[in-house]
Order: structure tokens, then C-alpha cells, then sequence
């Protein structure tokens, strides 16, 4: 369902990415492994479509994703380094305004995924109060409820304690087998994802 | 139709062997006709009834004037260009384009203030035409500030695309505000700024002097630009072809 | 379902509005800004009224000018900094009626209260009270359009060095349309004359600028967002 095919993409003078290919259908999880600096982000964000690559193309059902950006977009859900939340409003303010300016969403829904990440008990705090971990836990949430099918994910575990990275190999196990697909970019494999995911090694390259 | 030449257009070495070539010819051609054309001003061209001699400033002002706000426009186009067909060389071609428009829009000032002291006795009066220049000094300014100001080259390329877009279509507004703003306050000084009224052996100069300062454009153009491209290329194949 | 291009537009305005009324200083300076700059003039200049109020037109759109500038940075910067604006980009929603809705936004919490309480300054510049309204209106209009011009540019100096600086410098010459119609707007207005005719020019400076600007400002975004 998604295809990468031949991408390169300078970043001044930089050859970050050097012919990336790799395809991933429904049910695959791809971990992006390297070195800092090897590009993981910059391919992450290549596929997102935030990044424009020199050579290549990135195909969502089999059309060129830069064709069809605002339906590719609205399947897909990204979530970098620093999760994307206002400090000045609350958890649940914060998801009910991202997940709605996408699609209709109840509060009963917010509260269940609130409640799937652990982030319950702090969703009303103002997020400037929340540690770095704690926050993670509310943009996971902004994730399971936007429904998209492909998740981008850069290295979703930061900041976790040990059972915050349970949570993740749970949620991503979940959607892969729910039909989704995800992109995750890691430090280390993470040896608790059961399904087995396909390895791309950025820095062998 | 065959497109090869705008396919080749894109392409940096070509460009580059294209510049190279031309450069002579377009030089030469700048200076013969600036020759000629000052030559009829200067000397051939009789004094003005009202303004003597004073009006012979307009062989340079004029052209200048003109040709800073050409040299705006053709930036736009490049960056235009550069912006949706992806072309690096557009890109390079405005970026070059920049400090030499510049230069002419500080010409046409400079020449105007110049031609403003014997006419209206002062260096600067709030000159509808001189005032847009100033504007569109500022506008320079600004480009070249956006793209100094931003790290990354290739978004640097592309934001002062959007902004020389957004420029060359304020541009006519701005005179018109500025024509609009002058017509409300009459000042005692009667602006005549423009071409006076000319008879042919002051014109045919005048209309040389364009053509002049146009192929002058070029030739420095492409003298920038075969720099920009070496600059940006550097790192290629062909460049160290070029240089050794 | 896909949530509808009004309830996009009126989420992001209500979000704006909250996190505005939750830093209330932010929203304050601007104005006190303005309110300082119109007490130079005179200090600078002269204490009598009848010649500030020649000088008033001037004045009073110089100082809504820089404050707006002012309040120009914090249009996009708090969203550029924390990935919020990133997530605009990702949403799937047209990002150039997203940059719209903000824009107006702003415009609501920064040109409106400042046109609003120009008459504060308009007093002490002696602009008499029959041009009061007038004023307002010639205000707030060019603050609009204003609004719209500072998207572009804010957009464009998303990231870059010195971006304050390089915002009023690429902001300022494509006020002068804006500047000159408005100060005319307002100079007719102290006059008594009619105000329709540059009134008239920045309706239409606004409406172009409602067409084109929001898109320029979407493509600046995408282009920063690199």
C-alpha cells in the first residue's frame, strides 16, 4: 500500500538519503534503525510529504502521494521528536482540537484512548505542567484517535519509563494487526514487538 | 513542439557553456550601443528649451529606472519558474538577478537626485516615480535579506520565490498609491520627472540607450550567473571539468 | 467523517481565542506599544493640538504599523515552535483556509483592539470627536489588510535568522498601499470630508488580499515547515 522507490534527498549539501526503497502493505511494521544523523527523520518526513526528495517517489495505494496529498494526510499520522501540543491548554482541549479539525470525534472516544495510554489522570492538567513522559502518553493517545491506517512514529518511546514502552510495542502489535501499518524510527530493535517487522538500516547504506 | 531547448535550459553545464559563449557578445553590444547612444545624447542632441543641458541626465536615469524595475520582474519569472518546474538554474538566474537590480534602482535614484538639484534646487523632493524607486529599493532589500537570512539553500531558494511573486504583484500597486498619495498634496514644484517632450534627435539615443543598458543587463547576468552555478555546483562532476 | 471546512475554520478560531485569554499579557503589549508611541510624537514634537492634529494621520498609522508588527510575530511562531503548525500541514485540511482562520484570528485580538482604542490616542493628537468613528473604521479595514500582508511574511521568516528584524523589513514597503490610503482615510476624516474614496482602495487592497494572501502564506509555511 505504500511505496518508496529510489528516493534521494540533499539537505544542503548533504546526501542524507541515498535511493531509499521499501514497500509496506497492511499488517507491517518497518523499523528504521541507524546512527544519528543517518536520516531517519529525513525519511520520515520525506514520506510525510513535509520533506520534497530530489529523486524518487513515495506511492500511497498506488498513486504518487504528492498527487493525492490531502487524502494521503488525512490516512496518516505522524508524530515526531517533540509531541505537538499547546502548553497552555489541557490534554483533552489539546486532542479534542487536533483529532477534530480531522473527523468528528465524541468525548467518550478521547476519554477511552486517554484512558488505552494512561494519561487519564493528568488529560486535565495544563501540559506545561506535565513531565516530558507524561506528555508522550497524551499525544499517543492524539495518534490511536486520529484512525489514520499509517502511522510515522519518531522513536515513539522517548521519555518512556519501561512500562510506557510495553504501551507502545502494545499499541503498535494492536494496529498491525488491526490492518494498519507502521513506520517507527528506533534507537535499538525493540525486542518487544512480537509481530516481526522488516528492518531498514538507514546507516548501512 | 519540441521542448528540448527548455529541457537543456534546466540543465547547469549547459547553461554555464551557453553563458560563457554569449558573454562577449552581449558585452560588446552593450558597449557599442552605449557608445553610440551617448555619443547622440551628449553631443548631437540639442539643449532643452526648458530644462539646457540639466535634461540630458535622462540618457542614464531613464534606462536605470526602467531597467531596475525589468530586472525585478525578470527575477520573479526565474524564481516562477524555479518554483514549479523545480529548475536549480531559475533559481541561480534570480538569485544573480538580485544585487544587480539593485544596483540600477540605486543608479535611477542616485541619477534622479542628481538631476533634482538643478531642476528644483534640491537633492530630494517627494517625487512620485523617485518615491516607488525608493519603495522598490526596500523590496531588493528585502529579498536579499530573506535569502541571507535563511540556512538551508534550497528553502532559501524557494522562500524568496514566494517572496518575489508576492513583490512584483504589489508592485504596481504600490506606484498607484504613490502616484494617488502625491496627487493629494500639491506641492509649488511642478514634478516633471518624466521624459520631456522630445523632439527625434533627442529620442533615438534616448531608445539606444535602452537597448544599451538591457544588454548590459545580460552580459552582467550571465557573468553572475556562470558564478552562482559554479558556487552551487561545486561539488559536481563538470565543474571540475570547467576549472582544470 | 471528515470534519467540514466551517467547523475546521471555527475550531481553530476557538482555539486561538483560549490560548489568547490564557496569556492575556501577550494581547496587552501590542496596544500599550501604541499607546507609547502616539505620547513620543508629541513629547518630540510640540504640545499644541492644532499642529499634532496635522501631524495625526501620520502618527496614528506609524504607531498601528510598528505595533502590529509587533503582534505580527506571535502569529505563527508559538504554533511553529511546538509542531502544532506542523500538524496543520498533516491534517489533510486545506492549510490555506487554516492560515486564514488564524489570520483572522489575530486580527480580532490585535487590529480590532487597537483600532478600537485609537481614539485614546487620537485625543491627545488632537483629532476632534466628529472624525472619531471614521478613524475607527480607516483602522481597523487596514489592519486587516495589514493582517493579511503580515501572514505572508511571517510565513516566510518562519525559522529564519533574525526573523523579527527581516519581518518588519519585507513587511514594511508592502504596507505602503495600505499606509497611504489609510492615512488618507484618516486625514479626510479630520477634514470632514468624505471618506469613501480611499476607504473604497483598501476594501479593495483587502479583498486581493483575502484571495491571494492566505495562499502565499500556506505555500511560506510549507516551504519553512522543510
Amino acid at each position: 500500500m505504500l511505496s518508496v522507490s529510489g528516493l534521494h534527498l540533499w539537505r544542503g549539501d548533504r546526501h542524507v538519503l541515498r535511493g531509499v526503497s521499501f514497500s509496506a502493505t497492511p499488517g507491517q511494521c518497518v523499523l528504521l534503525t541507524g546512527k544519528n544523523g543517518a536520516g531517519k527523520t529525513t525519511l520520515l518526513r520525506a514520506i510525510a510529504g513535509l520533506l520534497d526528495p530530489e529523486e524518487g517517489e513515495v506511492s500511497w495505494r498506488g498513486v504518487p502521494a504528492r498527487k493525492t496529498r490531502d487524502a494521503f494526510h488525512a490516512e496518516l499520522a505522524y508524530l515526531g521528536h517533540e509531541p505537538p501540543l499547546k502548553g497552555d491548554l489541557s490534554g483533552r482541549e489539546n486532542l479534542k482540537f487536533s483529532i477534530g479539525i480531522r473527523r468528528d470525534i465524541s468525548r467518550a472516544a478521547i476519554d477511552a484512548a486517554l484512558e488505552r495510554t494512561g494519561a487519564s489522570s493528568f488529560a486535565d492538567r495544563s501540559m506545561r505542567m506535565l513531565s516530558a513522559g507524561q506528555k508522550r502518553r497524551v499525544a499517543l493517545a492524539g495518534v490511536l484517535l486520529t484512525g489514520a491506517v499509517l502511522w510515522l512514529l519518531d522513536e515513539p518511546t522517548t521519555n518512556l519509563d519501561t512500562d510506557g514502552q510495553h504501551l507502545v510495542a502494545a499499541l503498535i502489535d494492536e494496529h498491525t494487526h488491526g490492518g494498519g501499518i507502521v513506520i517507527a524510527a528506533v534507537h535499538h530493535l525493540m525486542g518487544l514487538v512480537s509481530a516481526s517487522p522488516v528492518n531498514l538500516d538507514l546507516g548501512a547504506a | 513542439m519540441n521542448w528540448t531547448w527548455f529541457h537543456r535550459l534546466a540543465s547547469p553545464p549547459h547553461v554555464y557553456r551557453f553563458a560563457r559563449r554569449w558573454t562577449p557578445w552581449f558585452g560588446g553590444g552593450a558597449a557599442l550601443c552605449m557608445l553610440v547612444a551617448l555619443y547622440g545624447g551628449l553631443v548631437l542632441a540639442p539643449e532643452d528649451y526648458q530644462q539646457k543641458d540639466a535634461f540630458r541626465m535622462v540618457y542614464v536615469h531613464a534606462p536605470t529606472a526602467w531597467l531596475s524595475m525589468m530586472v525585478y520582474t525578470t527575477m520573479a519569472v526565474a524564481a516562477a519558474v524555479g518554483l514549479i518546474w523545480r529548475m536549480k538554474v531559475a533559481h541561480a538566474a534570480a538569485a544573480a538577478c538580485a544585487p544587480v537590480g539593485a544596483w540600477f534602482t540605486v543608479a535611477a535614484l542616485g541619477t534622479g537626485m542628481l538631476w533634482g538639484k538643478p531642476m528644483w534646487g534640491a537633492y530630494w523632493v517627494w517625487d512620485p516615480r523617485l518615491t516607488a524607486e525608493l519603495v522598490l529599493l526596500f523590496l531588493y532589500f528585502g529579498y536579499m535579506g530573506l535569502r541571507a537570512g535563511i540556512e538551508d539553500p534550497g528553502k532559501a531558494d524557494k522562500a524568496s520565490a514566494v517572496l518575489a511573486i508576492v513583490g512584483v504583484i504589489n508592485i504596481p500597486i504600490i506606484k498607484y498609491s504613490v502616484e494617488w498619495w502625491n496627487s493629494l498634496h500639491q506641492t509649488p514644484t511642478v514634478m516633471k520627472m518624466g521624459k520631456p517632450t522630445m523632439d527625434t534627435a533627442m529620442l533615438w539615443p534616448l531608445l539606444l540607450m535602452f537597448l544599451a543598458f538591457a544588454l548590459y543587463f545580460a552580459t552582467v547576468l550571465l557573468i553572475r550567473l556562470r558564478a552562482e552555478l559554479l558556487r552551487r555546483e561545486r561539488n559536481a562532476s563538470w565543474v571540475r571539468e570547467v576549472l582544470s | 467523517m471528515k470534519t467540514g471546512a466551517l467547523e475546521v475554520g471555527r475550531l481553530i478560531m476557538e482555539r486561538d481565542l483560549r490560548l489568547a485569554f490564557r496569556k492575556p499579557s501577550q494581547l496587552l503589549q501590542p496596544l500599550l506599544f501604541f499607546m507609547i508611541v502616539a505620547t513620543l510624537f508629541p513629547l518630540t514634537l510640540t504640545p499644541e493640538l492644532s499642529r499634532l492634529r496635522d501631524a495625526a494621520p501620520g502618527v496614528l498609522w506609524i504607531g498601528a504599523l510598528l505595533s502590529s508588527l509587533l503582534a505580527l510575530e506571535f502569529l505563527f511562531r508559538d504554533d511553529a515552535q511546538d509542531g502544532t503548525l506542523e500538524q496543520f500541514a498533516l491534517s489533510g485540511q486545506s492549510l490555506t483556509w487554516m492560515l486564514f482562520a488564524k489570520t483572522c484570528t489575530h486580527w480580532l485580538l490585535t487590529g480590532l483592539p487597537l483600532a478600537l482604542s485609537a481614539p485614546i490616542a487620537a485625543v491627545g493628537l488632537g483629532v476632534p470627536g466628529e472624525a472619531m468613528w471614521s478613524m475607527v473604521a480607516s483602522l481597523a479595514l487596514g489592519g486587516f489588510a495589514l493582517s493579511l500582508v503580515g501572514a505572508i511574511t511571517a510565513g516566510l521568516t518562519l525559522g529564519a535568522r533574525r526573523g523579527g528584524v527581516l519581518l518588519s523589513l519585507l513587511t514594511l514597503p508592502l504596507a505602503v498601499p495600505i499606509l497611504v490610503f489609510g492615512a488618507d482615510a484618516t486625514q479626510r476624516a479630520i477634514m470632514g470630508d468624505a471618506i469613501a474614496p480611499p476607504m473604497y482602495l483598501l476594501g479593495a487592497i483587502a479583498v486581493l488580499g483575502l484571495t491571494l494572501a492566505p495562499l502565499a502564506a500556506a505555500a511560506a509555511v510549507r516551504i519553512g515547515l522543510e
